[in-house]
């Protein structure tokens, strides 16, 4: 009967999978907490590092890994999701990646003796998140939401997706980052009018527009750029360094994965610091040897000038394409790390002609909000209903390598569109169908999606076939297809081969492949379930020993439940749960009487009209 | 909609099954979807109310705990409901699926074939961008001059479209049907040519 009391609510987690730094949040009655980990800290660096032995470290021990043994460990690895490698060129001349040979249509990293894909590192990441949030909550979690930049592409979700598989959870949805801060910061404020969310993020910059209206968080326009970020200031600096270093000491370390590494670390610690004081000193020390370089916040600003304009272009087309003026926007929320820079608060200030809002930490902002999500979800979180758009025009390339959209970018998700296709040949009995991404008018110019081959059309004259094709962007901005035959009505087959990115088979062979950690993981989390109820139905127990229920009981009864919790109590500090549970089963069979007692006397108390 | 509930068997004529409150495959004409009559000129201010009122009853992440069906009716939904809001708040796309599904036939239509009222006027603006492209600055206020008076075509028409939606929204029409469709091609046309007067070369 004690058991109704500590029955398991599901807990849905909201995770921020960021490009330097990692979080993850629950909803905590009515307000979103973000978790903190087994070291105290509530960032988990998004770094990974697999040691000789095989072990798996990720967040802040991997962090000093990077530093000791950077051919084993990743950090960023959010840059490489859902890309070719042509598309990462760019990266890599910035960042140290050491992509494996063969990577032609799913890149893998090497990490010590193995090579990765970008969705299998991320669901490192995600399984330490997991990890502390089961620890923290002392239940299992499965079900989560994670958060995207809201410029993400077909691709980058899908292997965003597929890490969360991988790390063994379901993702009931993905959520675009800045509308995930909106969701934080409006529910916290319950405001209502048009606001713009600023999100410059390590390796990302988006900005949307939304209208808040009784709950309705409606996102109008989108925009951004995915190869515009923090890591790019970090990069001028270390340049800098880098240069300095090769002049003063003779040496070029640029070669040395160690030592950028290291120099990396203390050129965002002066950054950082530059936000507060107008001077800063950059403090390398190498082998014996130191660098010093002063730093004033006026050369920083001027070298920095070029990235904060970028992101100005952006914004004044989301304007634009939101069918709002400055004059119009109500508030500005500021996310990610980068926004404390003081020049970009002023160059948002300046633009938006609005004091940005920075109440609520802007590294923590956006897994508050997924957690509001998987509120919403799991529906803890009643009357908030979010809105939000595709960020990227859907098209088919059509004779000629011209595209044809069929959803255009800024479309409220779900979306749909429906095209009919007909063969050019006589006899013909399939159709291949090249859906592409982007605003660009030839195919070539845009992100390839996906070829479809629609297969089993039956044989007739050229131009008699009609198959109809259904392409739906659901609320994840992940697209579906189906088709069928417009003159049977049946079904028709369709072949999805992503351009970039894995085929289901390859997803489920990597879930295979990490079952083996996985059972580690879910044993932790089933321990800290069982103590949870152990914890609950011995405080129970021990509020009932002082009620007059307690004393009607037999001293065979009363024996009986002592050694019972006794026993638990030994139990508890197993690390097997079958144990912990077969215990509280114990205990709760022995109670059967005294908790009828107790009824029977809040019975009686509630006849005679007076409380027990 | 399907005269049966899929769930319960019992007649289910609604969106939600009144007997068990499943939700059932939408409709998919817009103005069915939106219960509201097809019209040219619908109020847009209701429309607007309905399109939340509907978001709050079909979105997927209310129905994140329901059965994989339900779940596909409400994607399948909002899909539809997104898709008609953009449609039926626009008016030209409006206008277009009013055609369509009135049976007149919307194809591309060629903006090759120059109305002859405005054969003089496309003419002129040709020139202009000519002698402009070739350095010539006194082509500019003559530029400007036209595009004014293409804008000043396109208010005119779009009054007249007004009228127009009013009167199908009154009686059904076929004519009108057939005269807005006329008056749409027209003012396509005119879009062009202010397109083309406002992508004016630099002064060089
Ligand atoms: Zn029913």
């Amino acid at each position: 009967m004690f058991q109704i009391e500590f029955e398991n609510q599901e807990k849905v987690v909201g995770i921020d999978l960021g490009t330097t730094n990692s979080l993850v949040a629950w909803m905590n009655l009515t307000k979103p907490e973000v978790i903190v980990g087994e070291d105290g800290d509530k960032l988990v660096p998004s770094v990974v590092s697999i040691a000789s032995d095989g072990q798996i470290i990720v967040g802040n021990a991997a962090r000093q890994e990077l530093i000791d043994h950077p051919e084993r460990s990743i950090y960023s690895v959010k840059r490489l999701m859902g890309r070719g490698v042509e598309d990462v060129q760019e990266e890599l001349k910035l960042f140290p990646f050491r992509i494996a040979a063969g990577s032609e249509s799913v890149i893998r990293v090497v990490l010590g003796e193995k090579t990765f894909t970008p969705p299998e590192v991320s669901a490192l990441i995600l399984r330490q998140l997991r990890k502390n949030a089961e620890e923290a909550l002392g239940a299992t979690v499965s079900k989560c939401v994670i958060t995207v930049p809201a410029y993400f592409n077909d691709a980058q979700r899908q292997a965003t997706r597929d890490a969360g598989r991988i790390a063994g959870l379901e993702v009931l949805r993905l959520v675009n980052e800045p509308t995930a801060a909106a969701l934080a910061y409006g529910l916290d404020k319950r405001k209502e009018g048009i606001i713009a969310v600023y999100d410059l993020g390590g390796g990302t910059f988006d900005i949307s527009i939304l209208k808040l209206q009784d709950g309705i968080f409606e996102v109008l326009a989108t925009n951004g750029d995915t190869h515009l970020g923090g890591d790019d200031i970090d990069n001028r600096l270390l340049r800098i360094a880098l240069e300095d270093v090769k002049s003063e000491w003779g040496e070029d370390l640029s070669a040395s994965g160690e030592a950028v590494q290291t120099l990396r670390r203390d050129v965002i610690r002066a950054k950082e610091a530059l936000s507060f004081a107008p001077v800063v000193t950059i403090e390398f020390d190498w082998h014996g040897k130191a660098y010093r370089r002063e730093i004033t916040r006026e050369l920083f600003e001027s070298l920095i000038t070029d990235i904060v304009d970028r992101t100005l272009g952006p914004c004044r087309d989301c304007m634009r394409d939101a069918g709002v003026t400055p004059e119009q926007i109500d508030e500005v929320v500021l996310v990610g790390g980068s926004t404390r820079i003081p020049m970009v608060r002023s160059a948002v200030e300046v633009l938006f002609r609005a004091k940005p809002h920075t109440e609520l930490n802007p590294d923590e902002v956006v897994a508050l909000g997924a957690a509001v999500q998987a509120g919403i979800l799991s529906g803890t979180v009643e009357n908030q209903l979010l809105l939000d758009v595709t960020p990227l025009s859907l098209g088919i390339e059509m004779y000629g390598g011209v595209v044809s959209k069929i959803i255009h970018r800024n479309s409220t998700i779900p979306a749909s569109a429906g095209e009919t296709f007909t063969t050019g040949v006589d006899g013909q009995t399939n159709v291949l169908i090249h859906v592409v991404q982007g605003e660009r008018e030839l195919a070539k110019d845009n992100r390839s999606l996906a070829r479809f081959d629609l297969k089993g059309i039956d044989p007739m004259p050229a131009g008699y076939a009609r198959v109809e094709v259904r392409f739906l962007i659901d609320a994840n901005g992940i697209l579906n297809v189906t088709a069928r035959d417009a003159r049977t009505g049946k079904e028709q087959s369709v072949d999805v081969k992503p351009s970039y990115g894995l085929t289901d088979e390859q997803v489920e062979a990597m879930i295979e492949a990490s079952i083996d950690h996985a059972e580690d993981d879910y044993n932790a989390a089933q321990v800290a379930g069982a103590r949870v109820d152990a914890d609950a139905i011995l405080a129970a127990t021990d509020k009932a020993k002082r009620t007059d229920a307690w004393v009607e009981l037999s001293d065979e009864e009363r024996q009986k439940i002592t050694d019972a919790m006794n026993r638990l109590q030994l139990a508890y500090h197993s690390d097997d749960h079958h144990l912990i549970q077969a215990q509280i089963d114990v205990l709760n069979e022995v109670t059967h009487a005294l908790a009828e007692n107790m009824m029977n006397t809040a019975v009686r108390g509630a006849l005679k009209g007076t409380h027990v | 909609m399907s005269p049966t509930c899929w769930n319960c068997g019992k007649p289910a004529p609604s969106r939600f099954c009144a007997e068990c409150r499943a939700l059932q495959p939408p409709a998919s004409d817009y103005f069915a979807f939106f219960e509201i009559p097809r019209a040219l000129a619908p109020d847009l201010k209701d429309l607007e109310k309905r399109f939340y009122a509907l978001s709050r009853q079909l979105h997927p992440d209310l129905f994140s705990r329901k059965s994989a069906r339900e779940q596909e009716y409400s994607l399948e939904s909002t899909a539809i409901l997104n898709d008609a809001y953009r449609v039926l708040k626009d008016p030209v796309a409006r206008t277009l699926y009013v055609l369509k599904q009135e049976g007149f036939d919307v194809g591309e239509q060629s903006t090759k074939d120059v109305p002859p009222e405005l054969l003089e006027e496309v003419f002129e603006l040709n020139m202009a961008l000519e002698e402009l492209r070739m350095g010539d600055e006194d082509a500019r206020p003559q530029l400007e001059a036209a595009r004014a008076r293409f804008r000043k075509m396109r208010d005119e028409l779009d009054a007249d479209l007004q009228r127009q939606f009013a009167g199908w929204d009154a009686s059904q029409r076929a004519e009108t049907l057939a005269a807005v469709r006329a008056l749409l091609n027209r003012r396509k046309y005119i879009t062009n040519l202010i397109d083309k007067a406002s992508h004016v070369p630099d002064r060089v």
